[in-house]
């Protein structure tokens, strides 16, 4: 373990410390939050009592589905738009400011045409997840060395042969990139959306333990979701530097 | 070198209306996908281009509805006031001081990939259900990048200009003004543009939340009483500010890069 990583977990170890401290010194009321060991307890019994399996299991597998349309559909979609240079200088304003407009506003619309199924949840974490695997697949067959291109005219590969031989293997670690993205953004598409309004999952949950002001279940789950995105982000971010290595860059 | 010049303004030039073409194809191509969807689907469940802007139109105009985007603007201005605050200060303090940046720069880059959704039941249970809770769930959303794009961009000052400043003795406030500020400008100003357009998305989740009051509301008020031509008008009109303001940031944001 290194210098930093210890400090780090001091700083975290002070933050729950003090919160700690807080809730037993009664600054903080009991209304508000309770203290840290008991959402500790309260988590390990939650997660026993085997409750919350089929919210997980819905959310998990909603964020699942939109990754995976969002991984498909955004690395097809920018080895198909890479070479066409007209579409897009036309889409790249959009690009430019899709993640400035707030997806979550589509989302009252989303439920109005499809229901409150799993559909517009999928759709608004697919959405938030999409552009990102484009833009940074984009980037990465932006990067493709001349000389792999020309070899690949030299061996007569084909469009298709020479995108999967060639370039989307070359793009791989800038499409990791847009991965982890993806994976984070299709995770808070979808809790964010069961937050908001729904029918189940681990943000209906939460929103519905907040509205019933059940304490000992909502914070458990929270930090349940931070649990998860938090290992996940860490796995991807490990992976990618593996890859980066590889390659011999940072 | 005056010929340089030139080209390069004549080309800049060309690529302006360029990128305005390119602008005015995508707005056009979306309102044609949208006319196709409404022509495909029906009125049921969509409202046509025409009928959306016309709805928006009428809501702008009425008495009802300026409440409700006055309690959105006020929330979004002042949690945006407050995360620049909070962001430029964090952001030049973990710059300057290594150790804290090393530390901590990992940990807000985590908290950016968290669904902060969920964290806003705690501010509401800790601030209450008024406006203060939504400040706050804006804040947290555009703190971050600031923090992020602050942080580099004072990690990244060249020492070389630093140094230059300590020889010619300026003073602190004249090293702030005349170094720190213009080698920063355009870095933390990207943290500035990425944080305006997070804290709207932060706004408007909260008011979708449990709130009686703004355009997040509306738009879930709208669900309820199956308005679609409400819900598209607001989306709409969402969507039309926080694109027109993003593509000015932008505009801004390449003019500062190019300075440099």
């Amino acid at each position: 373990m290194t210098r930093l990583t210890i400090y780090r977990l001091l700083v975290v170890a002070a933050a729950i410390g003090t919160l700690e401290a807080l809730c037993l010194a009664g600054a903080i009321d009991r209304i508000t939050m309770q203290p840290p060991h008991e959402i500790a307890r309260d988590f390990v019994r939650l997660l026993a009592s085997g409750r919350m399996n089929g919210a997980i299991r819905k959310t998990l597998g909603n964020a699942a589905i939109a990754f995976g349309m969002a991984l498909a559909a955004g690395v097809s979609f920018a080895a198909l738009l890479h070479g066409m240079r007209a579409l897009r200088a036309t889409l790249d304003p959009l690009f430019a400011t899709y993640y400035a407009v707030p997806v979550f506003a589509f989302y009252p619309f989303l439920i109005v045409v499809f229901g409150l199924g799993d559909v517009p949840q999928v759709l608004i974490g697919f959405m938030l997840a999409v552009v990102a695997v484009i833009v940074n697949t984009l980037n990465g067959l932006d990067r493709v060395p001349r000389v792999l291109v020309k070899t690949a005219r030299v061996h007569r590969l084909g469009r298709l042969r020479m995108a999967t031989a060639i370039t989307l293997p070359f793009a791989a670690p800038y499409i990791l990139t847009g991965v982890k993205l993806a994976v984070a953004y299709a995770l808070i598409g979808v809790v964010g959306s069961e937050f908001i309004m729904s029918r189940g999952g681990l943000g209906y949950e939460i929103s519905f333990a907040y509205t019933n002001f059940e304490n000992a279940t909502m914070y458990p789950l929270i930090v349940l979701i931070l649990v998860i995105s938090i290992a996940l982000n860490a796995f991807l971010t490990a992976w990618e530097k593996r890859l980066l290595l590889r390659r011999g860059q940072r | 070198m005056s010929t340089a010049v030139v080209a390069s303004a004549a080309s800049g030039r060309a690529q302006r209306m360029q990128a305005i073409r390119n602008g005015m194809l995508l707005v056009v191509t979306i309102l044609l996908v949208w006319q196709g969807l409404y022509l495909w689907i029906g009125d049921i469940a969509l409202a046509s281009p025409l009928a959306t802007v016309r709805y928006a139109a009428r809501l702008l105009a009425s008495d009802t509805f300026y409440p409700h985007l006055r309690d959105t603007m006020i929330a979004f201005v002042a949690g945006y006031a407050l995360a620049v605050v909070l962001g430029l200060a964090i952001g030049f303090w973990l710059g300057f001081h290594r150790l804290s940046g090393e530390v901590m720069e990992p940990m807000v880059v985590a908290v950016y990939s968290l669904p902060k959704v969920t964290l806003y039941p705690i501010l509401l249970l800790a601030f209450g259900l008024g406006i203060s809770a939504k400040i706050a769930f804006g804040t947290l959303h555009g703190v971050i990048p600031i923090i992020l794009f602050t942080l580099a961009a004072v990690r990244n000052i060249k020492p070389i200009l630093l140094k230059t400043g300590r020889t010619l003795k300026l003073t602190p406030l004249q090293t702030v003004r005349s170094i720190l500020f213009p080698a920063t400008l355009p870095e933390i100003f990207t943290g500035l543009r990425v944080g305006f357009s997070l804290t709207l998305i932060g706004t408007l989740l909260a008011e979708m939340f449990a709130s009686q009051r703004g355009l997040g509301f509306l738009l879930m008020n709208g669900i309820g009483l199956h308005n679609v031509e409400m819900i598209m008008a607001i989306t709409l009109m969402i969507v039309v500010f926080a694109a027109a303001v993003s593509t000015l940031l932008l505009h801004i944001d390449h003019r500062l890069h190019q300075r440099l």
